[in-house]
């Protein structure tokens, strides 16, 4: 654990929203829209997030699961292409040790009415990092799921 | 192996993960690994479809067996290489962590965007509609 290493892994995840490109891209332009999505944590306790939308920018969030250490997440915007693309670079501490340093593709394309949406992240994981909060994030991630369950059995 | 629940193993488990991404970060390995978890092999069996020596896969086999991700026995002259299941899903664990804080993340967008379309179909949104949590 204390030898410097680093482990490369690339995953995706495409999502099809029921709302329009501008309303989904909106969603991860603007702070105030963002920070609702996007810091929030069923059981984690989020504080300071911060989102300057521009090439360049910075976009800053800790988390915290109950009992443990806080994680902080630190990104700087490198590509928008407004509609259509978002590229950022992120790292994550954890305490004071940086666990994760990430190259993070959002894509959204038109379908109809609906947007389909591909995350792409491009992670360098840090000297054999093991997440004390994997466990909290697995439960919070249950309760994610239900919450989209419940969202479509409302019919928006 | 990767038990998340139980705490006294976690830096064991940092280190055994640390082996697993070095033994698979070499594409002959990889191979390895990939023939192995169809079934059990024989050491010249695994080197055939490799352009390699024997004594050249059996120091790759080495790596993977520290790694914990494979296992071999000799039975008289025939050296036998089966996968362990157990190591191979641990790294699959490490990456899902992170994958899954999206997923979460993703699907906190979709409330998001059905709370909003519904504010904007509403005339006056004073109220904001907040989804009860199960």
């Amino acid at each position: 654990m204390s030898e410097p290493s680093s482990h490369h892994a690339t995953f995706t995840i495409e999502r099809r929203y029921p709302a329009g490109i501008e309303r989904v891209f909106r969603a991860w332009s603007d702070p105030a829209r963002k920070a609702r999505w996007f810091s929030c944590h069923d059981e984690w306790q989020a504080s300071g997030y911060t989102l300057d939308f521009r090439v360049g920018g910075r976009e800053h969030l800790t988390t915290t699961p109950p009992g443990g250490q806080p994680h902080r997440y630190d990104a700087i915007y490198q590509d928008i292409v407004p509609q259509a693309r978002i590229i950022y670079a992120y790292d994550m501490h954890l305490g004071d040790k940086r666990i994760s340093v990430s190259l993070a593709t959002v894509e959204f394309k038109p379908e109809g009415k609906h947007t389909v949406l591909v995350f792409t992240e491009q992670a360098v994981f840090l000297d054999g990092y093991d997440d004390e909060g994997a466990r909290e994030r697995r439960a919070g991630t249950e309760i994610g799921l239900q919450n989209l369950d419940e969202s479509l059995k409302q019919g928006d | 192996m990767l038990n998340y629940s139980a705490t006294p193993r976690k830096a064991a488990d940092g280190a055994l993960l640390d082996q697993v991404f070095q033994a698979l970060a070499d594409p002959a390995r990889r191979g390895m690994v990939e023939r192995l978890s169809r079934g059990p092999a024989t050491v010249s069996e695994l080197a055939q479809p490799l352009a390699m020596s024997l004594p050249a896969v059996m120091q790759h086999l080495q790596v993977l067996e520290q790694s914990g991700l494979v296992r071999s026995e000799k039975t008289g002259r025939v050296r036998t290489c089966h996968v362990e299941k157990a190591a191979l899903r641990a790294v699959g664990q490490w990456v899902a962590r992170r994958r899954t804080s999206w997923e979460q993340k993703l699907d906190h967008l979709e409330t998001f965007l059905a709370d909003e379309g519904e504010d904007e179909n509403e005339d006056a949104p004073p109220a904001r509609k907040r989804r009860s949590k199960p």
